[in-house]
């Protein structure tokens, strides 16, 4: 049992473990940075930037979606079918349907909401474990976006103004140069309001509540269920985001897409010093360990390494990435 | 205290001599001693924390103790692990049963040992059977080698566990609380199992809390009190109530007594409260600035009452009227609404939420209130209200801003209490209010409660420890195996009349 004397060097030292985190993570994103420029030829090229960029802001989004449910004490690993099938009900909405833009996005999003809402229900009132419920919802998307879609591919070529989303830079006409794909702007976007959810609003907060100690909450009176489903369902509904920015990017829905993506993003979370094991994280974090992971990846593949090695040292980074937060947290 | 000299009777199989034995900060054995003559059953008697299960882990080799010796068949022995003690003949079947769920009763008994063939590769299954099936015979029990143990009974699976130390050929068993999941009829079969293992000349400790029990099986007790060993006893011709006075002992000062009194009117009133074997038709009821005692000894039922109350256990059935008025509660969440407070015995494991604040832990039950806009978080608000909370009620703590986990027992407990006081709740139900809590802090915790009795919150201390039942409660509930035994008054109870209460349980069948 710790003492009051003891509380005030203990106090700084755990002050200084968020920071230090997130210090770490973006030190070695620089380290990566500065590493690829000099041994990659080409790497610092603008034009790779921006893919970086680009390639960024779909994992991106979809690790702010992930950290939700982590900081809450769960996980979700449907993320990556739940973009592709709000991706395919945003291509049904447009092009089969042929509504304006505004119900793509909505629909999108509300179907991401729908299914997540459904994952989050399942957890707290069934009482499936999450790693089972949402492997579950992972292939009941992947499932229902290949019907869908008729296991085809959805192009969004009568609604021209769907590539602003993600693929176009709206930028590049106020500063010329400087083409910047409207993705990456969305992506902070939604990082900026899901920082501020999590750390400025009552949802925010039960989050934390939940993930540090979900027996304690119930016992103080929380709705525990209610903020679980509230929880996985906004997490769903950023995925319909991240699939709206992939389907732009890709001018089509592309139903067979999807798997694989949950892994990249829980890495991301991973990497930014969220705890898996809840109650702790930050989406700065998260966005930090979505750039180490595609420009790694991209880093790589410039420097002409073969692709089949770029995924073995992903593995590695995540690894890593949890001994050092190990190692940080036995240290305060 | 009586001196040491060997007792009259056989010679002991096994003798524990002043054993000693201290935790970081706490001395949980000075001057434990036991001896236990082969063929005899030994009932060992004492509170809460009294130091039994601490001298039965030294027997048996999970603790090493700091002091004294142990002496098995007049031999001093060193028992440096469970291993050991069981190739000296010294098994212990805990009240938790130990055993693997999935696996067969023969696959039990004889994990990591068992008989083999095919040049040791494989396990002769066979040879194993018959062997458990043996052990089964000598016991006179008709449980089969093949039966899979999670399908058996508690009651069988006790037996069990019986057999196994059995294959071990032990020599001394030592039974904590063994009767505590059992009716009447499998009372009976366990008894009758003992009392077949005496004959053939096994020593058992028999850790119990009824004295029923005691008097039908037991030959000699024990009787310890804070970690000592205070007196050993012929069970046949000692009375009850002078067991009782030497598990009590201490006297106490005058001055630890309620003081005040209800206020009158009643806020709460609980009526035929079931929830399965551990809360059995429990009625009661509070009145506004009352403190009522839930007194009882471990696995009495108290805490399940307290957490069936605030909904966070199911009930089967019940009904609780609040300041008069039925209500249905279904989770905490409506227990809160209702006013009623539940504050564990475990703080840290549901009390606090120990990664977040001073401040969150304070204003968590209270968020909604502290939103703009419906869920803007007005954290000015919520700090400043979290600094009154901690100079009101003198929580030591650097800033609001401290994790809760680095406060001291007493501090988290005072967090605790001011995570409800801002909720508005008027009745608080304190479940080992002092758990892990300094002698320092403990004085302060009870001023509060008082002082919150004054005021005209209704509350509930529900305590192992007598002396803080007695001086706390203005009226005493004592409980046992989930029924209330009896009621008493607060000023005029004594730690003797609550003892003699909380071990009168009806053995009835569950």
């Amino acid at each position: 049992m710790s003492t009051t004397s003891t509380n005030t060097s203990a106090k700084s030292g755990f002050l200084s473990l968020a920071a230090l985190q997130k210090a770490v993570a973006f030190a070695v994103l620089l380290a990566l940075l500065a590493f690829f420029s000099i041994f990659a030829e080409n790497f610092a090229a603008w034009n790779n930037m921006v893919n970086i960029m680009q390639a960024t802001s779909i994992n991106g989004v979809l690790a702010v979606a992930c950290t939700f449910v982590i900081v809450s004490g769960g996980i979700d690993l449907a993320v990556g079918t739940m973009m592709t099938l709000t991706a395919v009900t945003a291509g049904l909405i447009l092009t089969n349907l042929g509504l304006p833009l505004f119900y793509g996005i909505a629909g999108a999003m509300a179907a991401g909401a729908v299914m997540g809402g459904t994952s989050g229900a399942i957890i707290a009132k069934l009482k499936v474990p999450p790693f089972i419920a949402t492997l579950g919802m992972m292939q009941i998307a992947r499932g229902l976006a290949l019907v869908f879609s008729e296991a085809k591919p959805i192009y969004f070529n009568d609604t021209p103004s769907f590539q602003l989303i993600s693929a176009q830079s709206s930028i590049t006409s106020l500063i010329p140069g400087l083409d910047i794909p409207n993705g990456v702007f969305v992506m902070f976007g939604v990082a900026l309001i899901a920082a501020y959810v999590l750390n400025r609003t009552i949802f925010g907060r039960y989050i934390f509540a939940l993930g540090s100690n979900e027996e304690a909450a119930r016992l103080s009176g929380l709705k525990v269920d209610f903020w679980k489903i509230t929880t996985y369902a906004t997490s769903g509904m950023i995925c319909g985001i991240a699939g709206l920015l992939i389907a732009s990017r890709l001018n089509s829905a592309q139903p067979a897409l999807g798997l694989g993506y949950e892994l990249d993003a829980i890495a991301a979370v991973v990497i930014g010093g969220t705890s898996l094991a809840g109650g702790r994280g930050t989406i700065l974090g998260t966005i930090i360990g979505a750039f180490i992971m595609s420009v790694l990846t991209n880093g790589l593949r410039v420097m002409g390494v073969l692709e089949e090695w770029k995924i073995v040292v992903t593995g590695i980074i995540i690894i890593v990435a949890v001994l050092v937060d190990l190692m940080l947290r036995k240290r305060m | 205290m009586r001196d040491d000299d060997t007792p009259p009777g056989p010679a002991p199989v096994v003798e524990l001599r002043a054993i000693e034995k201290s935790f970081p900060g706490v001395l949980a054995l000075r001057g434990a001693r036991l001896d236990l003559r082969p063929g005899e059953v030994h009932a060992l008697m004492g509170e809460n924390g009294a130091g039994k299960s601490t001298l039965m882990k030294i027997l048996t080799g999970v603790y090493q103790p700091d002091y004294g010796e142990i002496l098995v068949d007049g031999k001093h022995v060193k028992v440096t692990g469970p291993r050991d003690a069981q190739a000296l003949g010294i098994s212990i079947i805990h009240q938790e049963l130990h055993l693997m769920n999935h696996l067969t009763t023969a696959q039990n008994i004889f994990i990591s040992r068992e008989p083999r063939r095919g040049f040791g590769m494989l396990v002769d299954e066979a040879q194993m059977n018959a062997d458990a099936a043996a052990l089964f015979a000598r016991m006179k029990v008709d449980i089969k080698p093949t039966d899979v143990v999670g399908t058996l009974t508690v009651a069988r699976q006790q037996l069990v566990e019986i057999a196994k130390a059995l294959s071990y050929d032990a020599k001394v068993l030592v039974m904590d609380e063994p009767t505590s999941a059992l009716n009447d009829r499998e009372v009976d079969g366990l008894f009758g199992v003992i009392t077949d293992l005496k004959a053939r000349g096994v020593g058992v400790v028999y850790i119990t809390h009824k004295m029923d029990e005691v008097k039908r099986i037991a030959d000699r007790v024990t009787v310890m009190r804070d970690g000592q060993t205070i007196e050993t006893l012929d069970a046949s011709n000692t009375p009850i109530s002078k067991i009782i006075s030497l598990m009590v002992g201490r006297e106490l000062a005058d001055a630890t007594r309620a003081e005040g009194g209800p206020l009158g009117g009643e806020v709460l009133r609980v009526q035929g409260l079931n929830r399965g074997p551990q809360v059995r038709d429990v009625s009661f009821s509070l009145q506004k600035g009352e403190i009522l005692g839930f007194a009882g000894l471990m696995g009495a039922g108290r805490t399940e009452v307290a957490r069936a109350v605030f909904g966070a256990d199911l009930i089967d059935s019940g009904e609780v009227f609040i300041h008069g008025q039925k209500r249905v509660i279904s989770g905490p969440s409506d227990a809160v609404k209702y006013g009623l407070a539940y504050l564990s015995e475990d703080r840290k494991q549901f009390g606090l939420v120990t990664g977040m604040s001073v401040r969150d832990n304070i204003t968590m039950s209270s968020w909604q209130r502290f939103t703009k806009v419906g869920a803007l978080m007005r954290d000015g608000d919520l700090r400043r209200v979290a600094q009154d909370y901690v100079a009101k009620l003198k929580v030591k703590t650097p800033s609001v801003d401290q994790e809760t986990r680095l406060l001291s027992g007493g501090n988290q407990q005072k967090v605790v209490i001011a995570k409800w006081l801002l909720r508005d709740c008027d009745i608080l139900i304190f479940d080992e209010p002092t758990r892990g809590i300094d002698i320092g802090a403990k004085a302060e915790i009870y001023k509060l409660l008082q002082g919150l009795a004054e005021q005209g919150k209704a509350i509930i201390v529900i305590s192992s420890e007598l002396p803080e039942i007695l001086r706390l409660s203005h009226r005493i509930i004592v409980m046992c195996e989930g029924r209330i035994t009896g009621e008493l008054d607060g000023p005029t109870a004594t730690q003797e009349s609550i003892m003699s209460l909380a071990t009168r349980c009806q053995s009835t069948a569950a």
